[in-house]
């Protein structure tokens, strides 16, 4: 299982359109924050992993234009891209130098300016996130399209409406409005939701997340050095990753993401939990909500509830504080943003500060088993990282 | 008429380019300043068209078959699978025995969207139903369905395969017809 690893550091930048900084300058404003919350500078950084998608954006290598800029060239340096998983990439990236003892701190950034180019071409970059040529080239899919493929299955299989994936936007917004970091501070209501425009139907624009800059950087460190460096670490249980077919032809289901439940399992079996009914074992939950559909299948692909209940789950409230299980309390991608290199390192660095208390008033779960987990999916399913974190140090 | 979103999206770019043709003869830089945030921004002054060249080669006899009105796949020998998209490589058996096999034409739909925010490249395009059908044989395709009225589609409704010339650019490619 390799050494037990921690969060030590924390950063994250305000999320929205944020054409006053570049790119470097938006990673440093999370690099910053995270050597201050881990009392560490740029020297005791051994390993730099940077989760970046681009296209969009003028840099073709970011990691070394970010690296320069916070002062850490020279260190072993990896650009990594899991599509809107990068972040988890990132992380499980730096946690697999420190857990295999190849360092003691490594640090994952991650950092996407979506803004730099005009909303049509961003739309093109990420509806070509798939299998380009045979999907793409003649028929045109978007982001939005492909998550609507798999609403329409849902929602014809166990009969949610459009209003039940409303609840998951109106959710969202209401804790990002109690988030200065999120794009959107403002709760939504929901005839907002519904009487919004299709997109790509059955979704519409409230079911989305937006195109956000955006940035977050966490600090990971061994057991021996965390224990110099904090009182209060917040420890990695266990990463469970999987990957699903390009072509979305080849799949066989679409009322779930089979590369998330993978993942799930895979993560939960490292962390000694079973898979089914798992949302007694965490405080709070991040899962890629980029489409509302995307929050229900999370549900049930983590296991919270059995197939086909996840849309009750939201419908009933039980995803709020005080439910079954809190999920996105930062806003999740609907709200927050979806800087999409940046979300998963950003979900991370938002359980550690639930676990630690340290979340913003009105969007602070109750820590009581110290469990929380992170769900975060690029593309349609093509990446899925599920991580599991703690407060009580991993047992051996 | 309304603007297609192509013409808006284009419309923007010009839009930008003039400003920052009226900053470079005013302060000499390409420097826009964001009317809604007051934050400076410089407007690239290099472009890039991005036009692959992707090679059909290995799978060309797809392609030429189109003409003929046919749709192929490709089946590895060893294993009896069906490839499509059709490849010509069957990692499970570790070799590059196939053959070409004509795919059948009725499918049921599996699951479908309409696409009404457009990526730039399709934004000339009126809306258009993306799904995923069934074929008789059990291979998913992927394709256009020509119906855009939510009403008239459903899972599992029967919808045939036809080869058919996309306009305006003029080739040949695939869309399921609902029977």
């Amino acid at each position: 299982m390799g050494r037990k690893v921690a969060v030590v550091g924390i950063g994250h930048s305000k999320f929205g359109i944020r054409n006053d900084v570049n790119i470097a300058e938006l990673a440093w404003e999370s690099i910053k924050q995270a050597f201050e919350s881990a009392n560490l500078e740029a020297k005791d950084v051994e390993y730099v992993s940077v989760s970046n998608v681009g296209g969009w954006s003028g840099e073709p290598l970011p990691a070394v234009v970010v690296s320069e800029y916070a002062g850490l060239t020279g260190k072993p340096l990896y650009r990594v891209e899991a599509a809107c998983a990068s972040g988890s990439s990132a992380v499980y990236n730096a946690y697999n130098a420190v857990s295999s003892g190849q360092v003691d701190i490594a640090m994952a950034v991650g950092v996407e300016k979506m803004n730099e180019s005009p909303t049509p071409t961003v739309v093109e970059f990420i509806g070509r996130a798939g299998n380009y040529f045979w999907e793409f080239e003649n028929f045109g899919l978007t982001f939005p399209g492909y998550y609507a493929l798999y609403a329409t299955a849902y929602m014809s299989k166990y009969g949610a409406t459009e209003e039940d994936l409303c609840q998951v936007a109106i959710k969202n917004h209401y804790y990002a409005s109690f988030n200065p970091k999120a794009q959107f501070q403002r709760k939504i209501d929901l005839p907002t939701c519904m009487n919004s425009r299709y997109i790509a139907w059955p979704l519409k624009l409230f079911d989305a997340s937006p195109i956000t800059d955006g940035s977050a950087a966490v600090i990971l460190a061994s057991e021996e050095v965390a224990k110099k460096i904090t009182d209060s670490p917040v420890w990695i249980h266990s990463v469970g990753a999987a990957s699903g077919s390009a072509n979305l032809s080849k799949r066989n289901d679409f009322t779930g993401l089979e590369a998330a439940s993978i993942a799930a399992k895979m993560a939960y079996k490292k962390a000694g939990l079973e898979n089914e009914n798992t949302a007694k074992y965490f405080d709070v939950a991040e899962v890629h909500d980029c489409f509302t559909i995307a929050e229900i299948m999370a549900y049930e692909d983590l296991g919270f509830v059995k197939r086909g209940e996840g849309y009750k789950l939201v419908k009933e409230g039980q995803t709020y504080i005080g439910g079954l299980i809190p999920v996105n309390l930062s806003g999740g991608l609907k709200a927050k943003g979806h800087p999409i290199g940046a979300t998963g390192v950003s979900m991370v660095a938002e359980l550690s500060k639930q676990l630690l208390n340290k979340a913003d008033k009105g969007r602070q779960a109750t820590i009581k088993n110290g469990r929380a987990i992170a769900h975060n999916v690029g593309g349609t399913g093509h990446y899925a990282y599920v991580t599991i974190l703690g407060l009580d140090k991993p047992k051996d | 008429m309304p603007k297609s979103q192509k013409e808006e999206a284009i419309e923007f770019l010009k839009q930008m380019e003039s400003f920052a043709n009226t900053m470079k003869s005013s302060v000499g830089l390409p420097m826009i300043v964001d009317p809604k945030t007051n934050v400076a921004i410089w407007y690239d002054q290099r472009e890039l068209t991005l036009k692959f060249m992707i090679s059909v080669e290995k799978t060309r006899k797809f392609f030429e078959s189109l003409s003929e009105g046919k749709l192929l796949a490709t089946k590895c020998v060893k294993t009896g699978e069906i490839l499509f998209p059709p490849q010509v490589d069957c990692p499970s058996s570790l070799d590059s025995e196939v053959e070409w096999v004509e795919l059948p034409k009725d499918g049921e739909l599996t699951t479908y969207t309409i696409i009404t925010t457009k990526p730039f490249s399709f934004s000339h395009y009126n809306d258009y139903t993306v799904g995923i059908a069934k074929l008789s044989n059990g291979v998913q395709v992927l394709a256009w369905v020509r119906e855009t009225d939510p009403k008239k589609l459903r899972i599992g409704m029967k919808v045939k395969l036809e080869i058919v010339k996309r306009e305006p650019e003029g080739y040949l490619t695939y869309e399921f017809v609902p029977v």
